[in-house]
């Protein structure tokens, strides 16, 4: 080998093994969901998938982690400086993607543009009266009354940047007259994922934003983001298993064991905050879908006992959910502040004593009565309703089932019409907190309580408790007050808890995840081996 | 023939008017689109706020009227799935579903057109028993089990085709292409064979039944009498007779292949109007339904007028009378 040779040897080999290093480098992780993230205005849409999506690139103040504990995002720390003020530390230091730095400033216009007209996380800080600069690196948020779960809520806010906003005339989430808000596909946040190319329903890429604060405690292992959507349940599933997606979203419970079963793939589950329940008008004086005419049978505890104690949830989890749900007792499930595993004890499946409670409350031959039920919104929504009104038949109920679409369902059953005499719902309650389920679902109804409290139920003693918990800074004392509550909504029989569902990803086997109960897929978490 | 063009365009317009009247007459059974535009959280004020201004509260005559008026300005509104105006987001499908539809329409008849023939000229050949046989599955398969079957063949088995998607595509002006890259070539096999086997069959079935009628008239017996070689009578008499039928058919089954390829779309999540259309249905995404119906109106019209100008090249017995009459 002469000596030019060997240098041109060596210059390909190098060449080479740069190509190889280059390639290794540059790893791009492909996944698919039935759903598209319709915007990446952070404070547009408050709908699961899209905020969850859209929080890749743009932070909180205060995030949450896997395993949903509260962690500081933008902010540093956070605390409660008299009952009225929560005082935050603003992280030093930060950019946005477009370069100009993080101030006190852009966080005091995003908290306002999301609590604007045209956004929609606007319910969540609706406590806070006032945000107030304090200094550089100081703002305090001044409440109506006191608010222990600000912190909680402070997670739904998005910051972005004002000079961004302004220059793009996009500080409100409003869409004007006709015109496209500049926000909705494009976007310049803190986090740890640049918007590359956004083909809406399409297919979205994003990169690694190489100067994330977070970098140096948490490195990233992928570098580029591609998110197709693909609606098709069995094609979704085809193309994570040709290889054309390392993850899919949502997965057809029909077809997870089969993916569990293939080489090369991997299934991951936690449970899931949403929990599944049954309930029914209380507040009628007459059924407005029932054969009994002249009362209403709900307002008797008995009959509500004789529904749940009917029902097999043991059989409905084993047969319809594939044993994909923890099935519960009590309205809201693990993970969810001021859970209480002492009280998560369902009552027994007996629809001996059920069809004997009917008979004791008059209707030993039982009635019929309308069953409202989504068909597209939850797993399974409709095999559920379907097994109920087999159940309920064992006990002399005749249930007439009319599983609709969700567009049609909510419209129905929810407020202001809240026209259904029985119905299945799910809820998942957005601060990770108790408290959120009560006021919407245990409440009695008012303009900003009992929004979700479809039967109307109402207990003055519970509603006190209600209001008590929603201002009690002392932790300790506000979960005694929580089990309390849940225990009064248990016993009372105010709704049939069923389960709570699995949040279900499918991977090839080389990805790591990390499944969170609320279903957010933060992509910080994601490696490929 | 120009006043006759800018007759049936004219006709075209109230097409379009009707399908707009009906289309809102059915939105009302879609559902509520704002339980899908807010969150759970979101207060009632701020729902009945929202409908206010979408003006879901007006009543079904004055919302087509604002339709109507706003479509004719070439407005059709804001998606209230994705917030964009929904003229943006049709021609951005639109591309997708003329490149499947034409390639699926040109896959039909470029097989289509000689099976017929074939099997209508070798009628007792085992390889016209085998088409026959074959084209029974394209006929009676639901096109979402032949798309799904595909895929489970060339996508997940053999691996060689992709699963979804459109793959990568070319910008040329506001048009995007597949055509231009092997990625492109290999994303648009499956669907476009899905799209097209039951038309397929059907240009096949029809030319062969056609066919096999004129080959039986009499000009034919007395065109091989004659001693015409069989090609001759074949291709230049028998097959000429047939094609009117068959280019009407062909003519209609292109107007479905636009607007029933939601079907084919869904499966391979081929980013067209049909995928865009059941999106939209889902959604309850009503400026995007009713620019789409309106849309595919106007194809079915513009289709038909193009059928018809096709018989004047084909049939001439067509032309010598409408000369004679204007002559007349």
């Amino acid at each position: 080998m002469t000596k030019r040779s060997r240098w041109l040897y060596r210059f390909v080999v190098f060449a080479l093994l740069a190509v190889i290093a280059a390639s290794g480098e540059a790893k791009t992780f492909r996944w698919a969901n039935d759903g598209d993230p319709t915007t990446m205005d952070p404070h547009a849409r408050s709908d699961g998938f899209v905020t969850s999506f859209d929080m890749n690139i743009y932070e909180p103040l205060i995030r949450r982690d896997r395993n949903l504990k509260l962690e500081p995002g933008l902010a540093t720390e956070w605390t409660n400086i008299n009952p009225t003020t929560w005082r935050i530390k603003l992280r030093q230091g930060v950019t946005f993607h477009d370069g100009t730095p993080l101030t006190v400033e852009d966080v005091i216009f995003s908290i306002q543009r999301a609590r604007d007209a045209g956004a929609d996380v606007t319910s969540q800080l609706a406590p806070v009266k006032e945000v107030k600069k304090v200094d550089d690196s100081t703002i305090d948020f001044i409440t109506a009354g006191p608010v222990p779960i600000l912190p909680n809520y402070l997670v739904a806010a998005a910051i972005m940047s004002k000079a961004w906003c302004e220059a793009h005339n996009t500080t409100s989430a409003a869409t004007h007259e006709g015109i496209e808000n500049y926000a909705t596909r494009n976007a310049n946040g803190t986090g740890p994922f640049i918007l590359k190319d956004r083909q809406p329903t399409v297919r979205t890429t994003l990169v690694k934003n190489p100067n994330w604060w977070g970098l140096k405690d948490q490195p990233i292992d992928i570098d580029e983001v591609v998110f197709s959507r693909v609606e098709n349940a069995a094609t979704r599933v085809s193309a994570l298993l040709s290889g054309d997606l390392d993850m899919v979203y949502n997965v057809p419970p029909q077809d997870i064991e089969r993916i569990r079963d293939t080489q090369g793939m991997k299934i991951w589950q936690t449970p899931e905050l949403r929990t599944i329940f049954l309930g029914v008008d209380q507040s009628r004086d007459e059924l407005l879908e029932s054969n009994v005419k002249g009362k209403n049978p709900f307002k008797d505890k008995r009959i509500r006992q004789a529904f749940y104690q009917a029902i097999d949830e043991d059989a409905i989890k084993a047969k319809v959910m594939r044993g994909f749900a923890h099935p519960t007792g009590l309205m809201v499930g693990p993970g969810v502040n001021g859970y209480d595993s002492a009280l998560d004890k369902r009552f027994a499946y007996d629809p001996v004593a059920a069809k004997k409670l009917l008979a004791d409350a008059g209707y030993p031959d039982g009635f019929q009565v309308g069953f409202d039920c989504p068909n597209d919104r939850y797993v399974n929504d409709e095999a559920i309703c379907q097994a109920v009104v087999a159940m309920l038949a064992r006990i002399g109920i005749k249930a007439n089932l009319l599983a609709q679409t969700k567009a049609k369902y909510f419209g129905k059953i929810n407020a202001p019409k809240f026209e259904t005499s029985f119905y299945l719902l799910g809820w998942t309650p957005g601060p990770i907190d108790a408290f959120n389920m009560l006021q919407n679902l245990a409440a009695t109804r008012t303009d900003t309580d009992g929004i979700y409290n479809n039967g109307g139920y109402s207990n003055p003693h519970l509603d006190e408790l209600i209001k008590k918990i929603q201002v009690e800074l002392d932790s300790e004392k506000r979960n005694e007050m929580i089990s309390e509550a849940l225990s009064i909504v248990k016993d009372d029989f105010v709704y049939v808890p069923l389960h709570q569902q699995m949040v279900v990803w499918a991977s090839r086997s080389n990805v790591e995840l990390a499944p969170m109960g609320t279903n957010d897929f933060q992509w910080r978490y994601v490696a490929l081996r | 023939m120009l006043a006759y063009i800018i007759q049936r365009l004219l006709q075209s317009v109230l097409v379009m008017l009707v399908v707009a009247f009906i289309a809102f007459a059915l939105f009302n059974f879609v559902g509520d689109p704002i339980n899908n535009m807010v969150g759970q959280d979101t207060t009632l004020a701020d729902r009945a706020k929202l409908r206010q201004e979408l003006g879901l509260n007006d009543s079904f005559v004055v919302q087509v009227a604002r339709f109507i008026g706003h479509a004719a300005q070439g407005d059709f509104g804001l998606s209230y799935q994705q917030a964009r105006p929904v003229g943006q987001i049709i021609l951005e499908k639109m591309p997708a579903t003329l490149e499947l539809s034409l390639l699926a329409a040109f896959l039909a008849l470029a097989l289509g057109v000689p099976m017929g023939i074939y099997t209508a000229i070798n009628r007792h050949s085992w390889v016209s028993q085998a088409m026959l046989a074959i084209s029974l599955i394209g006929v009676s398969l639901p096109t979402f089990l032949i798309g799904i079957l595909l895929i489970l063949i060339f996508a997940v088995t053999l691996g060689w085709l992709p699963s979804f998607g459109r793959g990568t595509v070319v910008h040329i002006g506001w048009w995007t292409t597949g055509f231009l890259t092997a990625d492109g070539w290999r994303a648009i096999i499956l669907p476009a064979i899905t799209l097209s086997l039951f038309q397929l069959t059907l240009i096949m079935r029809l030319v062969r039944a056609e066919m096999i009628e004129v080959l039986r008239a009499d000009y034919i017996k007395f065109a091989r009498a004659r001693g015409l070689t069989s090609r001759a009578v074949n291709f230049g008499h028998a097959l000429k007779n047939t094609l009117v039928p068959v280019i009407t058919i062909t003519g209609l089954q292109l107007g479905s292949i636009i607007a029933f390829a939601v079907i084919t779309e869904t499966v391979f999540q081929w980013p067209g109007m049909g995928l865009m259309f059941i999106q939209a249905v889902t959604f309850a995404d009503i400026p995007v339904m009713a620019a789409y119906l309106v849309l595919v109106g106007f194809f079915f019209v513009l289709i038909n007028l193009v059928v018809d100008l096709l018989y004047y090249v084909v049939d001439p017995r067509l032309r010598i009378a409408r000369e004679a009459a204007a002559g007349g």
